[in-house]
């Protein structure tokens, strides 16, 4: 018996990138930016590779949403080691009620038996759209997953989940929906063989009419601004100092 | 040139005023309250949910909160939520064996149910790990949108929320159908200290009628939790946050932060790289994937100041930084910087801090 994990990976500006709002409050420029991976989806990508290598499952489908740049993302993830991609080219922003119609519909087509997403992307900070797909699906859920493990006799996986006040375990009927934390695992580079290897991968290509899902969007960006700058600070020069205008300066002691 | 300059004001009125909303379709209407409870009083951050339900603009819509679970502390916190804030109408309570763990499916399942019943306007619960599991999930079997990790309410479907761990803010309107879903921020709404009106007001209580209520297969089984210790203050909410980071190079000594804490009553923070080193546990992270704190004394030693951590901080009213790197992106953000080692830091601040009362 054979097991298919398909992995959702976003293309977001880069984590280490200092982002600047552009002048017309429209958004953020995205314009000769470093782009990347959302790492969350790397380490979602990660965990269903290392499933794959443990032998419970047979094949990794990487899946992205978005403009053509997201081929590059896409073509990364098949380097790290997914099987093949999928691309749905679109586009206009989406938000995550229409990713998650998009990758249900995409369930539907490839059946696999995991699917696992980051558990948000380090750009909207949404943190949803595995919740939504779960919901939409009717499959269980396990979002924030610091730890899984397969068994495979029984169908089941058991999460270890990042909550408020520490770690909470469940189990999950298989098949299910996985959102990965930070402290999951360790994602691998891609080496340079492995680079070229993934040029020759299979990408799929779908547009949303194609996969008969219509974009409807409930929600409009009413802007975007800076936040409110903080006033400089100073700097003080022994311990004493700090006492003195914490205690009578900021009253916070 | 006047001209030019009323047509840039009207623009800027246009953009930070919406003169149309949406609120025409969005009608009055009640709001839900998602609530958590513990030990049979309404957690805290369930509490500034409902602060922001308060702070909707439309004054004539009633709040009702809904808690669920099983066993008498159940019925303590609906007699507490009905206590809590004199603009609650309603307290639902859904009695059963399903809820008593924060699985998102029956949760889901279960806001589903009370919205077809209640045709509420808005839902709201709080931005934690138990509202950002189940409240996109119940949008998604509503097919609406949620708008998650609110800041901000300018009006009752324009909402203020922040994106790129904090370095923009965006302004969203809701546009859909009914509800509106909301997972809120707790640091930005307070729970008022002690509500002069917390006795006054007794909402009635009502059962949730679960005859219909399917969840389907059992799908999902709680196992069990490792909570931490909770002696110290909960991050959360603590009036004072002691934060450490990477320079601290082991559990050992991450305890002079734990002593700190002690002193100044205060909770313990971390920076992910002290998490992943070990030293602490993972609940004890601050940041754009940890816990979002904006205490009113934020000390933070030996952490460097990423841009992921900042995200978790940032809106402290007072930041003190600590570090023997003067060039540390922590002292951009600092109200009081000291460059310095903590080693010799915390020891000194040990000895010649005041004890707290």
């Amino acid at each position: 018996m054979t097991m298919k994990i398909m992995v959702a990976i976003k293309r977001v500006v880069d984590y280490a990138v200092k982002i600047r709002v552009n002048p017309d409050k429209t958004g953020v420029v995205t314009q000769n930016v470093k782009m990347s991976m959302n790492p969350f989806c790397e380490i979602a990508l990660e965990e269903a590779l290392r499933i794959r290598e443990s032998g419970s499952a047979s094949e990794v489908v990487a899946v992205t949403i978005g403009p053509s740049h997201s081929v590059d993302t896409l073509r990364t993830g098949l380097a790290m080691g997914a099987d093949r991609g999928i691309h749905v080219d679109y586009s206009a922003s989406l938000y995550p009620l229409s990713v998650a119609k998009i990758l249900t519909k995409l369930v539907q087509i490839e059946n696999p038996g995991l699917l696992i997403l980051g558990k948000q992307a380090i750009d909207d900070d949404c943190n949803q759209t595995g919740q939504m797909i779960a919901g939409l699906l009717n499959w269980p859920q396990g979002t924030f997953a610091s730890k899984v493990v397969l068994d495979k006799e029984k169908q089941v996986a058991t999460v270890d989940r990042e909550v408020a006040d520490g770690i909470e375990t469940v189990c999950l009927n298989l098949p299910a929906v996985i959102t990965t934390d930070l402290r999951l695992n360790q994602p691998r580079y891609a080496t340079l063989p492995n680079i070229m290897k993934a040029k020759s991968k299979p990408i799929k290509k779908f547009t949303p009419e194609e996969l008969n899902v219509e974009i409807k969007s409930d929600l409009e960006i009413v802007q975007v601004t800076e936040p409110p700058k903080r006033k400089a600070g100073v700097v003080v020069s022994s311990v004493d100092e700090l006492i003195d205008k914490l205690k009578h300066e900021a009253n916070v002691i | 040139m006047a001209t030019r300059a009323l047509l840039r004001a009207i623009r800027k009125r246009a953009v930070s005023f919406p003169a149309f909303p949406g609120a025409s379709i969005h009608r009055h209407g009640s709001t839900l309250v998602v609530a958590e409870h513990e030990g049979g009083v309404i957690k805290p951050p369930s509490l500034s949910a409902l602060a922001a339900a308060t702070c909707l603009p439309d004054r004539d819509s009633s709040v009702s909160v809904l808690v669920a679970g099983s066993g008498p502390s159940l019925h303590q916190a609906a007699s507490h939520a009905a206590s809590c804030h004199s603009s609650i109408s309603n307290v639902l309570v859904a009695e059963s064996d399903k809820f008593k763990n924060p699985l998102a499916e029956p949760w889901a399942k279960l806001v589903h149910l009370v919205q077809q019943s209640g045709g509420y306007s808005h839902i709201i619960a709080a931005a934690n790990s138990f509202g950002k599991n189940v409240m996109p999930r119940a949008a998604a079997l509503l097919d609406v949108s949620p708008v998650t990790d609110v800041t901000g309410i300018s009006d009752s479907n324009t909402f203020v929320r922040p994106i790129y761990a904090g370095n923009a803010l965006c302004t969203v309107r809701y546009t859909g159908a009914n509800p509106c879903i909301l997972t809120i921020r707790s640091t930005s709404f307070p729970v008022p200290q002690n509500s002069a009106d917390s006795k006054s007001n007794e909402a009635s209580i009502s059962q949730v009628d679960l005859s219909t209520f399917d969840e389907g297969l059992d799908k999902s089984r709680y196992i069990s939790q490792t909570s931490q210790d909770g002696e110290r203050p909960d991050l959360g909410n603590a009036r004072i946050v002691i934060t450490g980071g990477r320079a601290l190079k082991s559990a050992e000594n991450f305890k002079l932060i734990e002593d700190l804490a002690k002193k100044l009553g205060a909770a313990v923070g971390a920076t992910r790289a002290a998490v992943d080193a070990g030293f602490v546990p993972n609940d004890l992270q601050v940041g754009q994937t940890g816990k979002i704190v904006a205490p009113e004394l934020y000390m933070a030693f030996g952490v460097s100041g990423a841009i992921q951590h900042l995200a978790g901080m940032r809106d402290s009213k007072v930041i003190v930084a600590v570090n023997n790197d003067a060039d540390a992106p922590i002292f951009q953000v600092a109200d009081y910087g000291l460059v310095g080692d903590l080693f010799e830091v915390i020891p000194e601040l040990l000895e010649k801090l005041p004890e707290k009362k």
